[in-house]
């Protein structure tokens, strides 16, 4: 196992490169010269070079794209092209902690709701109340942010008046309460049909039955047996889960108005700020491919019969 | 006696029914798949026949008429530039049919299921290759790099079009939007394919171990003949359900996308550039069907796909129940 893990970490940084080299590449190759959009109206020819010279945007693409990964190494971003004067690592800094922060939350929310549910379904299978939770699971992956918001705007903003309509006031405020259920319904769905399968899976092998007849009580046997065993593909998960996270992120912010990463990098695309989405690249590439690792991992870890070779 | 004895064994051979036949006859029992089932359909063909079916074309303004309710008039209201809301659905469902049809087909079955079938058949070199690849694509933030794709690689493409029609004298090729349909299903294709690769290399794996695929080359089967013949049919039920219910996944997909303003560009409608014109508070207050008739619609067909794919799952791979 050792060597799995040391040869999957020496596979991060392989991965980071790639995904740097492909995004800098479309980033320069791409169409709309990012000077001309940051001197805007006053564009001047002279200038303009002036500025791609300062910046280094006239050398070859190697150099730019090796004193970018140097820049990287040590910390540096590089500046904005849009707010000018801006190092991205500081415009990005406040944002990472406001998205990051939602992001928890959610995931919280989708666990907290989606493992208990499975393992009510599980237990009570071939029950009413099992196809029950099944089919409603169904419901909610039916309903992703773009459904929920404006839903949620209309009953419980406009209708109601009970939430206030966009923005951020801090984790613990009613801003909170509609961006929080947008992006963490849709999850709960994903984690209620694992738990369900994996309590499943558990109870019919013959340790719980070995548990049982050791005359254990019920309870000992459903936390330290069955819930323990069960959760570890929930754990797995939840490292890929990152994804669907950030994905949801996206929309979220820019539809509610929370500055975060994901508006950012809405904003940054349209306005060819390269910088801004070099850097927000790596870093949820980094989040991604980290999360993907510790997955793997753990689930060696927590399962001893699972060998990779 | 025996001769008709056996005869008999053999025509009841012929007229036993195919597995098809007799998945389909255990999924005609399952109530919600079936709904599903008729309402994909019906929404797919209003989308197809869009053309004939909408009360008028999708861009026809008429200011007098702006922002009305639903009526008998208009099914579904007009929105602010009078355009008929009903027509502007129909005609973006047809662009979700286009969008979910193509990416499903080039990204998800193309590519995936023939690297999915490569990687696990010949394993070693090749295997690690594929696999590297899909890992690479997956370490990507998908969503930003669609958009930087679709911002970046768009206009080059448009310009290719462009140069195209000046060369040809053709015009209507940027017209039509189908630049907007090829950097759109492009973006969902390359991202589409790894969960299936890796879906169809596991299945492989386990399959090609089995006898009968010794048995297939013991009998000088060819390579592609044991893929495609042998290894694809006993691998396709759990293709089939991740198709059906990765259909609802790419119909939100090119929402998202039209909706960042990257996709279908307007006049020509999709649900995304409905739901993202519309998506302000102001129009909610004052106009909700505007957003929430595409909302419903979007809505719909990501939980139908998805009841469908469930009930699929249910009767193709009877285990994970």
């Amino acid at each position: 196992m050792g060597i799995y893990i040391v040869r999957r970490l020496l596979w991060v940084p392989v991965l980071l490169m790639i995904v740097t080299l492909v995004t800098f590449g479309l980033g320069l190759y791409g169409p709309g010269d990012p000077v001309e959009v940051m001197l805007g109206q006053n564009y001047n020819p002279e200038v303009a070079e002036r500025i791609r010279h300062q910046r280094g945007l006239d050398r070859p693409f190697y150099q730019q794209y090796l004193s970018y990964v140097w820049g990287l190494l040590q910390g540096d971003f590089g500046e904005s092209f849009k707010f000018q004067g801006q190092s991205v690592g500081k415009l990005i800094g406040n944002k990472i902690w406001i998205s990051s922060q939602l992001g928890l939350a959610a995931m919280i929310l989708t666990v907290g709701l989606g493992v208990p549910l499975g393992i009510l379904a599980a237990l009570q299978q071939g029950t009413r109340r099992d196809s029950l939770i099944v089919s409603s699971t169904l419901f909610f992956l039916a309903l992703p942010v773009f459904i929920t918001i404006p839903v949620m705007l209309l009953v419980l903003v406009l209708n109601l008046h009970w939430l206030p309509s966009s923005g951020w006031g801090g984790l613990f405020s009613l801003h909170t309460i509609i961006p929080l259920l947008a992006m963490g319904i849709p999850g709960v769905a994903v984690i209620t049909r694992l738990m369900r399968a994996s309590t499943l899976d558990v109870l019919g092998q013959d340790f719980i039955t070995t548990a049982r007849s050791k005359g254990l009580t019920e309870f000992v046997v459903q936390y330290r047996h069955v819930l323990r065993n069960a959760l570890i593909p929930i754990i797995t998960i939840l490292g890929f889960s990152v994804a669907d996270l950030v994905g949801g992120a996206f929309i979220v912010e820019t539809m509610y108005g929370i500055p975060g990463i994901g508006r950012l990098a809405v904003d940054s695309i349209f306005a060819r700020d390269y910088p801004v989405i070099m850097a927000l690249t790596v870093i949820i590439a980094t989040a991604f491919v980290i999360g993907h690792l510790i997955a793997d991992i753990l689930y060696v870890v927590l399962d001893p019969r699972i060998r990779y070779e | 006696m025996a001769m008709d004895i056996l005869k008999l064994n053999i025509s009841k051979a012929v007229k036993s029914e195919g597995p098809w036949k007799r998945v389909w006859n255990r999924l005609i029992h399952k109530k919600l798949a079936m709904i599903s089932l008729v309402l994909i359909i019906v929404v797919y063909m209003a989308g197809i026949f869009a053309p004939w079916i909408a009360p008028s074309n999708y861009s026809d303004q008429n200011l007098l008429e702006a922002k009305q309710g639903p009526s008998l008039e208009h099914l579904a209201g007009t929105d602010r530039l009078g355009r008929d809301m009903l027509s502007r659905v129909l005609y973006g469902i047809q662009t979700t049919v286009i969008i979910t049809i193509t990416s499903m087909l080039t990204g998800g079955l193309l590519i995936g299921l023939s690297l999915g079938l490569i990687s696990g058949y010949f394993g070693g070199k090749v295997d690690s290759i594929i696999m590297r690849l899909g890992e690479v694509f997956a370490a990507f933030p998908g969503i930003l790099l669609m958009i930087l794709l679709a911002a970046t690689v768009k206009p080059r493409v448009l310009s290719f079009a462009r140069s195209v029609e000046d060369l040809t004298g053709i015009d209507w090729i940027i017209k039509t939007g189908i630049v907007d349909y090829i950097v759109v299903f492009g973006a969902l294709a390359a991202f589409s394919w790894v969960g299936m690769a890796r879906l169809v290399r596991g299945q492989v794996l386990s399959l090609k171990t089995m006898q009968f695929i010794d048995a297939a080359r013991a009998a000088g089967a060819s390579t592609p003949r044991i893929l495609f013949f042998h290894l694809l049919p006993n691998a396709i039920s759990p293709v089939v359900v991740s198709i059906t219910m990765g259909m609802g996944s790419i119909v939100g997909a090119e929402i998202v996308l039209s909706w960042l303003g990257i996709g279908i560009q307007p006049p020509r409608p999709s649900l995304g550039n409905m739901i993202f014109e519309n998506g302000s508070l102001g129009v909610l207050r004052s106009d909700p069907h505007l957003l929430l008739v595409p909302i419903a619609i979007a809505w719909l067909l990501i939980f139908t796909w998805n009841l469908l794919g469930d009930g699929l799952n249910d009767v193709l791979n009877p285990r994970t129940r």
